[in-house]
């Protein structure tokens, strides 16, 4: 091994590689909220009276679930243009991450849900709510609570999972890495500083999630 | 035994009137032909052993189980399938549960104001003083800003209680409120129980308290086999049963006690 260490490169790409990281955060907080819409409501979806709108909730999380992540941001991205919807490549990687993590969120947060306990529900029915007050008032909080640290470990995984929109040349810190990379050709020390960027990341992804659970779900149980 | 078919007209002043109420789990029959009449103000204790349809019976008056035959009238409103007419007997009927079921992420004041404020759209001055009135009724004001798994057994019962009341209903549902509690809890519920019983609401209570039943029960009801056996006022009730299950069960409970 005589490969002599040059982090001149990188010193110099510091500044684009910081603000690529707003571009990461850009696309895994957009991916998450997204997600998190899916993700709730497809688990109210996924037991309605209409069977077609259930097949089709099921029929979404088997598909997303069972098929590459690259091969669904390239769907978007290239097969959509032909039906005739042409995004740009932060919005399709927004939304591919969305419906991506929306189709795992949906199985999470129906954990959540189903451990539940019945009577909770039946005491919001007695009480006059309708079905859709008791999900929402009653069922939601707690169940969201109980799968908290899964939901955070997949949004953390959404937020590395942004590096593969650099695929399609969204504007990410993976992204612009490669571009130091191929002019400098210093791979080792560019990736090597964008492994720790990641490693950054996503401590503090866990930090704002660990915030969000003492916030919102501190509350004594038994 | 139809002693109680004379209730079954749904005379008027009736507050819950049954007729000929059927319901199947699937090939399994959990009611048989329930005929119940309950007038305005009375206090009914519904006793049998475990499996006989007591619960089952009271958890169809308020819809939370589904029955297949016969009528269910609650305050003049035939409770039907609709989702209106359902909605609108709950919100006449209060329920309060074995295990307490309260709200663990809301605070006790929390869990007293939900349902006026979403369901009878009160506004939060409304419900906050009512709540807090109810609250200090149950004699448990002092713990409002407490979370639920703060509170003792005891203590969430009266919570539940005061939150049923905060709805004002007409009716108040009792499904084994002492059953699931330390017996050294299980007095400050009864007394709470009696408080309300005082007072005039009309309530129906599933328990095995059989001095909770001589004291306040205008009449008791015996179920076996998803069937109303025997029903008469507690005097006679406890002393003179008529039937041979009546009297098994009573042997066996006040050989508990």
């Amino acid at each position: 091994m005589n490969y002599k260490l040059d982090f001149t490169p990188v010193l110099d790409g510091l500044p684009s590689l910081l603000i690529a990281c707003l571009g990461t955060f850009a696309l895994a907080l957009g991916g998450m909220v997204l997600a998190i819409i899916i993700g709730i409501g497809g688990v109210m979806l996924r037991d309605s009276r209409i069977a077609p709108v259930r097949w089709f909730i099921k029929s979404f999380v088997e598909v997303i679930r069972n098929t590459p992540f690259l091969v669904q941001i390239y769907f978007i991205y290239f097969a959509l243009p032909l039906a005739g919807l042409r995004l740009d490549p932060t919005p399709t990687a927004i939304i591919a991450l969305g419906i991506n993590g929306g189709a795992y969120a949906i199985e999470i947060i129906r954990g959540g849900v189903q451990s539940i306990g019945k009577g909770q529900i039946e005491a919001g029915l007695a009480l006059g709510l309708h079905k859709a007050q008791v999900f929402r008032l009653i069922v939601l909080k707690p169940a969201l609570r109980a799968i908290f640290p899964s939901l955070t470990s997949q949004f953390v995984l959404l937020t590395l999972t942004t590096s593969i929109a650099s695929a399609i040349s969204a504007y990410e810190l993976t992204s612009v890495a490669q571009q130091i990379e191929t002019s400098s050709f210093r791979s080792f020390e560019v990736y090597g500083v964008v492994t720790v960027f990641y490693l950054v990341i996503s401590w503090l992804m866990m930090r704002f999630f660990g915030m969000i659970s003492t916030r919102y779900f501190s509350y004594p149980v038994k | 035994m139809t002693s109680q078919s004379s209730h079954a007209q749904a005379a008027d002043g009736a507050m819950i009137s049954m007729a000929g109420v059927e319901k199947w789990y699937g090939d399994f029959k959990a009611l048989t032909d329930i005929n119940l009449s309950v007038r305005t103000g009375e206090k009914i204790v519904l006793c049998g052993p475990s499996g006989s349809g007591k619960s089952t019976l009271i958890r169809c008056i308020n819809h939370l189980e589904a029955y297949q035959k016969g009528e269910i009238r609650v305050d003049g409103i035939l409770l039907g399938d609709r989702a209106k007419t359902i909605d609108a007997i709950r919100r006449e009927v209060g329920m309060v549960f074995q295990h307490f079921n309260l709200f663990p992420h809301m605070t006790v004041l929390d869990n007293c104001m939900l349902a006026p404020m979403r369901s009878l759209r009160a506004s939060k001055a409304e419900a906050e003083a009512t709540a807090r009135r109810l609250l200090a009724r149950v004699k448990i004001l002092e713990q409002a800003e407490k979370y639920p798994a703060q509170l003792s057994g005891g203590q969430q019962q009266r919570v539940a209680i005061a939150r049923a009341l905060c709805m004002q209903p007409k009716i108040m549902l009792f499904d084994e409120p002492t059953s699931a509690l330390d017996p050294e809890m299980v007095k400050e519920v009864l007394d709470t129980m009696i408080g309300l019983a005082e007072e005039g609401i009309t309530m129906i209570c599933v328990t095995h308290e059989m001095g909770f039943a001589r004291q306040v029960a205008d009449r008791v009801i015996f179920m076996a086999s998803g069937a109303i056996v025997e029903e008469a006022p507690p005097a006679e009730f406890f002393t003179a049963p008529r039937h041979e299950r009546t009297r098994q069960f009573l042997g066996e409970i006040l050989r508990k006690h």
